[in-house]
């Protein structure tokens, strides 16, 4: 490995010179992370602060009688015990229902149970005390007299008549369900000449991030104000939900986020446990921190996926796929989570099911349930790695079926490259899409032919090696469709000002927030290259609600995409603004004047004029030199939100190459690709690291990670020795190429890059695996992870 | 003092540091707690993800499974230490420069980790570099930029030694 140094661009692909667009300009600021100077929640203290624990339910379901406290409070450090009820008189509860999810229920939620825990791990008291340890110390003291409850844990019986409704106020268990039907299904499935049917298993799995959640909230009745350091994803969204549920104006409330030691979707959601600490903070008037550990996280981190799709496709000999039909049933938890909602990635799942092709007769329903285990919801590529493996899945079962070779069939069905603008079987709308030019693409980079070759060759000897293939489409740049229009006060739009300080360099203000994906580098590069100086001289602030302009924050893969185009449009603008303070320096004509690497130049010639540190200097401290009547606007400040489309599709292409062993069942990964195309790529490396991260993340839900449950709801291996992640002995190494088309709904045609990976690699290694097996007369592996056992009992071993 | 309150004596990152601790203490949380060195990050406290890696009279070991009062009389490293002798300088540019972090979480662990296998010389294999940091983990890179990094810099190395 040789690693070569980013080289500047000769010409600009946006028009500008000296653009860092499509540069791998390393991140600023990484130093600071790879000295260990980073900033995280866990890292922070503040005077006074205390700290939280939390007694949990050891039940999934069960009535609270009562709870003894007094030997707690004696305990050393033990600052106060508090519970549900008691909190409650701070703090409202919530409900996690949007309206644009039609008829999607829940129950009223509260910080810490009130009389009813209803999974393994719920708060039911916290124990407030000097130190973290003096407080699990206590949490041992806190007697709680549980009235065990039956608790619902199968989804598939969730909704029978003799199952026990967990919020009798709901009347049933169910939680949101959806029916859609496209084209003619029944007609299509007479035209098939075959008809493949299987049932896909996703288990639960869930995030781990590796600096587990962190907040600290800090009322001051001083100033009646609440300043919340923050792990999360979307610091404006929390600032509206903190104030909302502790009755205060959002402007007395602050949300800070520096450094985040990883999210993935796992915090963008409110967690009762963390809005306890800001209600414990109002109640003590004092700092109070909680960082969850490892074994709490397992059982109050949102998990995901935990899905049951019944499936079946109609093909014809020659190819062509006539039908789709699917059938979701996933269950979430007694709750759906506030604000976004449980009901989405079923939602996903109807919506992106048979996306990339071109056959338009299609039924899709799902059903979501409630149950009496940890909340799940929306984790990195949400619905997404679900319908891709039911689609991908069906795909490879026809072309089996019909004796055809797996990309053939793809070839004939996916959507044309030149058939955009394109509409899906759901109705999602797709502004320009690259699946065959993607496929192209791929096959060249991973030798598709000499790879069969030699398959085929080490079969013979016994050595079984399969390929799997995904084409898939990722949601991108969510406009408020997303959120918004179902009520949520979730931005869509973003914000970034921009500002020239006094010797000529930029700060930039922006609404999107950094989790490490490198918001904050893209934010640079465009800043740089829209306003025109050195990278070098581009600070950006980010992550401080008091600070930046109000923004959703970073999720859905729309920091580049929207926030990026704020910054691309506040550049434009603050640009336009020197210049014309230039102009008026120079007696010269605005027009004809560019900044050019940090320098006022004339915009034909090139020849330097003014440098920017001489504009700011006379700007800031020689106003009086100006002409009369003219003032310097030395901060412009940009907002955008995409329009045109709901969502800016973006489309890519995965491949596995694997070997499994027959004898023990283990599966070896050999080599991984993807290829796909996010638009204008402001920094390729940025991008291709999003790709193979998301990717891993996708091979541990198809191969390791599995929250297992027991039938009376226990989580059974809740601690990293037992729940298997992805690391580095296991993983391949993972080739991403590109295809490039921009989207016309900005000037940049940036598309987002964060879950594309998450979203192909569990089918491609599920296609994969069952290429492999398929000459050993194995049965479909359709059920994830596929773990050894799953394996030898395919092969019919064990 | 109470009595399960110990002194100890040892020396942190070069500098002689004695404490009062608690014999329950775990290395990792005098470190962060008790020294304010929080390069030394924890992610499961129980000895699985190795983000917790410092260096113990030389050899790494996992903070969290290590007692502040097994330290007494030892010398132990960290990130940050590590740094400011700029004995990980070269590793820690092919990180930034590579992309082999995301968060940065696991970074300190996974730095401290590599270095010993370089240590060792040589230019491993891609191979006996993921086996080696195999109890690190991390969630963002997929791992393989972190491999990169590591090999080039075990290249360069062997490069300059020549």
């Amino acid at each position: 490995m040789k690693i070569s140094p980013d080289q500047p661009s000769v010409l600009s692909a946006l028009d500008r010179p000296n653009s860092y667009i499509g540069r791998s300009v390393p991140r600023p600021n990484l130093q600071r992370l790879t000295q260990g100077r980073g900033n995280y929640v866990s890292d922070t203290v503040l005077l006074r602060m205390v700290h939280v624990a939390y007694v949990r339910s050891p039940h999934a379901h069960a009535r609270i009688r009562s709870i003894d406290a007094a030997q707690a409070k004696q305990s050393p450090g033990v600052v106060a015990v508090v519970t549900g009820p008691e909190l409650a008189k701070v703090m409202t509860p919530w409900v996690g229902v949007l309206t644009h999810l039609k008829g999607i229920k829940s129950a009223l939620q509260h910080a810490i149970a009130i009389d009813r825990a209803c999974w393994q791990g719920e708060a039911v008291c916290a124990v407030v005390a000097k130190t973290r340890a003096q407080a699990e110390d206590a949490v041992g003291l806190v007697e709680v007299d549980y009235e065990p409850l039956p608790a619902v844990t199968d989804m598939e019986t969730a909704l029978a008549a003799s199952t026990p409704v967990i919020h009798p106020e709901l009347g049933d268990n169910l939680t949101f369900a959806r029916k859609h039907e496209a084209g003619d299904v029944d007609k299509g499935f007479q035209d098939a000449d075959e008809i493949v049917e299987t049932t896909f298993v996703f288990g639960r799995h869930t995030g781990v991030t590796n600096e587990p959640r962190a907040i600290i909230a800090d009322w001051n009745p001083g100033e009646q104000r609440l300043t919340v350091y923050h792990g999360t994803q979307a610091p404006h969204m929390m600032q509206n939900i903190f104030a909302k549920h502790l009755a205060l104006e959002e402007q007395q409330v602050r949300v800070v986020t520096k450094d985040v030691g990883g999210s993935f979707g796992i915090k963008v959601h409110v967690y009762p446990d963390e809005m306890a600490v800001v209600a414990l903070s109002r109640m003590l008037n004092r700092p109070v921190k909680f960082v969850a550990d490892r074994l709490e996280s397992f059982v109050t981190d949102i998990h995901a996926r935990d899905h049951r799709v019944k499936a079946k496709i109609g093909v014809r000999k020659d190819g062509t796929i006539t039908a789709w039909e699917i059938d979701d049933l996933t269950g979430i938890g007694p709750y759906s989570v506030y604000p976004r909602t449980s009901g989405i990635e079923a939602n996903q799942v109807v919506n992106l099911t048979a996306a990339p092709y071109t056959c338009q007769n299609y039924r899709g329903q799902c059903t979501v349930v409630m149950q009496n285990k940890n909340v799940m919801c929306q984790y990195r590529a949400v619905g997404h790695p679900i319908a891709v493996a039911v689609t991908e899945g069906l795909v490879d079962l026809a072309a089996m079926k019909i004796g055809m070779d797996p990309v053939e069939i793809r070839r004939r069905n996916l959507v044309r490259d030149d058939a955009y603008p394109a509409t899906a079987p759901s109705g999602i709308k797709f502004e320009k899409l690259s699946h065959h030019a993607a496929l192209d693409k791929m096959l060249k980079m991973m030798d598709y032919d000499g790879l069969r070759a030699e398959q085929k060759r080490l079969r013979a000897q016994g050595i079984y090696r399969g390929i799997g293939i995904t084409s898939f489409v990722e949601i991108t740049n969510p406009s408020a469709a997303f959120y918004g229009v179902g009520g949520a006060h979730i931005s869509s739009q973003d914000g970034a000002a921009m500002k020239l300080d006094a010797q000529g360099n930029v700060v930039v203000h922006t609404g999107v927030s950094e989790q490490g994906q490198g918001a904050e580098a893209v934010m640079a590069q465009v800043a740089a290259s829209s306003f025109g100086v050195p990278i070098e001289r581009v600070r950006i602030i980010m992550g401080d609600t008091d600070n930046t302009p109000y923004g959703g924050g970073t999720w859905a893969s729309r920091a580049a995409g929207i926030g990026g185009e704020a910054a691309w449009q506040a550049g434009k603008a603050l640009r336009a603004n020197v210049l014309a303070v230039a102009a008026s320096i120079l007696q010269a004509q605005r027009e004809m004047l560019d900044i050019r690497n940090g320098v006022v130049v004339d915009k034909d010639t090139g020849n330097e004029r003014i440098g920017l540190n001489e504009v700011a200097r006379i700007a800031y401290f020689r106003p009086d030199t100006l002409p009369p009547g003219f003032q310097a606007e030395l901060m412009a400040t940009r907002h955008y939100v995409p329009r045109a489309y709901a969502f800016a599709f973006t489309n890519g292409v995965q491949a596995s190459w694997l070997e499994v062993d027959t004898d023990t069942g283990f599966v070896k990964l050999l080599k991984h690709w993807c290829v796909e195309d996010c638009g204008t790529i402001i920094n390729p490396q940025l991008v291709d690291e999003q790709v193979r991260g998301g990717i891993v993340q996708g091979i541990g839900g198809a191969l390791f990670e599995n929250c297992l449950y027991d039938e009376r709801g226990q989580m059974l291996n809740g601690n990293m020795a037992d729940y298997l992640v992805p690391m580095a002995g296991e993983m391949p190494d993972i080739e991403v190429g590109h295809v490039v088309s921009p989207t016309a709904d900005s000037e940049l045609g940036a598309k987002g890059a964060g879950e594309a990976g998450t979203a192909g690699a569990p089918g491609a290694i599920m296609n994969a695996l069952n290429d492999a097996l398929q000459p050993l007369g194995a049965k479909l592996l359709v059920e994830m992870p596929f773990t050894p056992a799953r394996v030898l009992k395919a092969l019919g071993k064990v | 003092m109470s009595d399960t309150a110990y002194n100890v004596a040892l020396t942190v990152n070069g500098e002689a540091v004695s404490e009062t601790v608690e014999a329950r203490m775990t290395l990792a949380d005098f470190l962060r707690d008790t020294l304010g060195l929080t390069g030394t990050h924890l992610g499961c406290e129980h000895g699985v993800c190795g983000t917790c890696t410092v260096r113990l009279d030389g050899v790494i070991v996992r903070g969290c499974l290590t007692l502040a009062v097994q330290c007494n009389g030892k010398r132990v490293e960290t990130i940050e230490g590590a740094s400011d002798s700029n004995e990980l300088a070269d590793l820690q540019e092919a990180f930034r420069v590579r992309n082999a972090l995301q968060c940065g979480f696991c970074t300190p662990g996974m730095l401290l980790a590599a270095q010993e296998l370089l240590l060792r010389g040589g230019v491993p294999s891609r191979e006996e570099i993921r086996v080696h940091l195999s109890g690190n983990y991390c969630r963002c890179t997929g791992y393989h930029a972190i491999v990169d990094a590591v090999e080039a810099t075990a290249q360069a190395r062997a490069g300059s030694a020549r």
